[in-house]
């Protein structure tokens, strides 16, 4: 088994969201690792190798076993490190349950009805998207209130927990979308909490390190957005 | 939701639901005693809109009054609030991280899949034909040699994708696929799944659930 003791190793891409949590979990709980940009266009024989079912960034390596899927990483990260940091994911069984259920919803609700804003074609499926995104983002709100129990600043409580780190990761994202395509999504007139919630994460010196820079993601989407219309047209 | 917190687990589901089925089996692998509640999913009950009211969706846990929803979330909360009696998640976390992988992929492609099958016609059905059998030899590829997916110990994964064999005899009528010929180890092991006494209650006989999906063909105009 290749790799020293407790040697972690990442594979990422700096614009994913995605990456960007389990480089959220790893900093919080303190842990040293290695970061490797791969090239998502010229795959290298590694991550292949770690990702063969869904070839997708990010791959946490640890001890030479790699582990995938951003929201089984995060968890991995809090189980395989019991004693660094604060756990990221409650004990009591219910509350492990109810923050389970919140990333849940952030999969297939937020990520899920958004992710089609930078693909679509046409206006009316972007408005559409839009839509779905923003209904998502209110429900998200309450769960706030709910979670944070009115007096705590994150859906973890006092500490940043599991839920914070998954919509953590899009934070730069979320900023984005509103240069992208004229819709703010996380809007301090219409979610109050999620505003004062986006605004007090940033501050945390985790998230200055590790958030990505927002301008940078605005090109980034801008160029894809370019290059996934040039395939589609291609095709057609 | 004035005063009655009632005590116990009772379970809000529907008959043919594979992720109903999921927790069902997780109960009575943990030996736990519960009152299960058929939903009329046509005209949703106060308890079940109460429970679940982000999703209004079925299975719900409902544990001293309290509700759980999202199958995989609740099988993985009858393992954590009940951890006297033996573990469907193993210990280990990377064998952990491991079950939850596969939890996930099931979850992400199995259910979708399948419901293309039978729904579509011509091009799209054998696309889904194609990704299906594609799903059934990765996931025997990550069964490999082993009795279950968790090695010897019937486990997480192993619940989280036995109620979809149920569903094998329907994928085959109507999307022409033979799991038994295309992933012969997934057979054997739906098989050895089937002999256990929490599988052989609560999974729907096969030809109920090619029954069901025949009907439920015929409502949608799909000939």
């Amino acid at each position: 088994m290749a790799g020293g003791n407790g040697e972690l190793k990442l594979l990422g891409m700096w614009a994913s969201p995605f990456v960007t949590r389990a480089k959220l979990a790893l900093h919080i709980k303190g842990l040293p690792y290695e970061y490797v940009e791969e090239d998502l266009g010229n795959k290298s024989a590694l991550f292949l190798s770690s990702n063969p079912v869904h070839k997708t960034v990010p791959v946490l390596i640890h001890n030479g076993k790699p582990i995938c899927e951003s929201s089984v990483i995060v968890q991995y990260i809090d189980d395989a490190f019991p004693g660094v940091g604060t756990p990221l994911l409650p004990a009591d069984p219910y509350e492990r349950a109810v923050a389970r259920f919140w990333a849940a919803y952030i999969e297939d609700k937020v990520v899920t009805s958004w992710a089609p804003v930078f693909r679509v074609k046409t206006d009316e499926e972007r408005d559409e998207a839009a839509r779905q995104t923003l209904a998502a983002v209110e429900v998200l709100e309450g769960a706030l209130k709910e979670c944070s129990g009115g007096k705590g600043a994150f859906f973890g409580g006092d500490s940043v927990g599991y839920v914070d780190v998954l919509l953590g990761g899009l934070v730069s994202w979320l900023k984005a979308n509103e240069p992208l395509t004229g819709t703010k999504l996380i809007d301090a007139t219409k979610t109050p909490l999620l505003a004062a919630w986006m605004e007090r994460f940033c501050e945390l010196d985790v998230a200055k390190a590790v958030l990505q820079d927002v301008d940078a993601v605005v090109e980034y989407a801008m160029a894809l957005r370019v290059r996934l219309a040039a395939s589609s047209a291609a095709n057609n | 939701m004035a005063g009655e917190k009632r005590k116990g687990l009772q379970l809000l589901d529907f008959w043919v639901s594979p992720f109903g089925q999921r927790c069902r089996i997780a109960l009575d692998e943990k030996a736990l005693p519960y009152e299960y509640l058929e939903q009329d999913l046509g005209n949703k009950s106060e308890l079940l809109i109460r429970s679940n009211p982000v999703h209004k969706k079925i299975p719900v846990l409902v544990h001293d009054g309290r509700p759980v929803c999202e199958s995989l979330i609740i099988v993985q909360y009858i393992d954590e609030a009940f951890s006297s009696s033996s573990s469907l998640l193993p210990s280990d976390p990377y064998a952990r991280a491991q079950a939850r992988f596969w939890a996930d992929y099931i979850d992400k492609k199995v259910y979708d899949c399948g419901t293309r099958l039978w729904k579509t016609k011509g091009e799209p059905q054998q696309q889904a034909r194609k990704e299906m059998v594609e799903i059934l030899k990765t996931l025997e590829g990550a069964l490999g040699d082993k009795p279950y997916f968790g090695g010897d110990e019937f486990g997480f994964v192993d619940v989280a994708f036995v109620p979809f064999t149920a569903w094998f005899l329907t994928y085959e009528r109507f999307g022409e696929i033979s799991v038994e010929k295309e992933c012969p180890k997934l057979a054997a092991w739906a098989k050895r799944c089937g002999e256990r006494e929490s599988v052989k209650k609560n999974l729907s006989p096969p030809e109920k659930v090619y029954e069901f999906i025949a009907t439920l063909k015929k409502k949608f105009g799909i000939e």
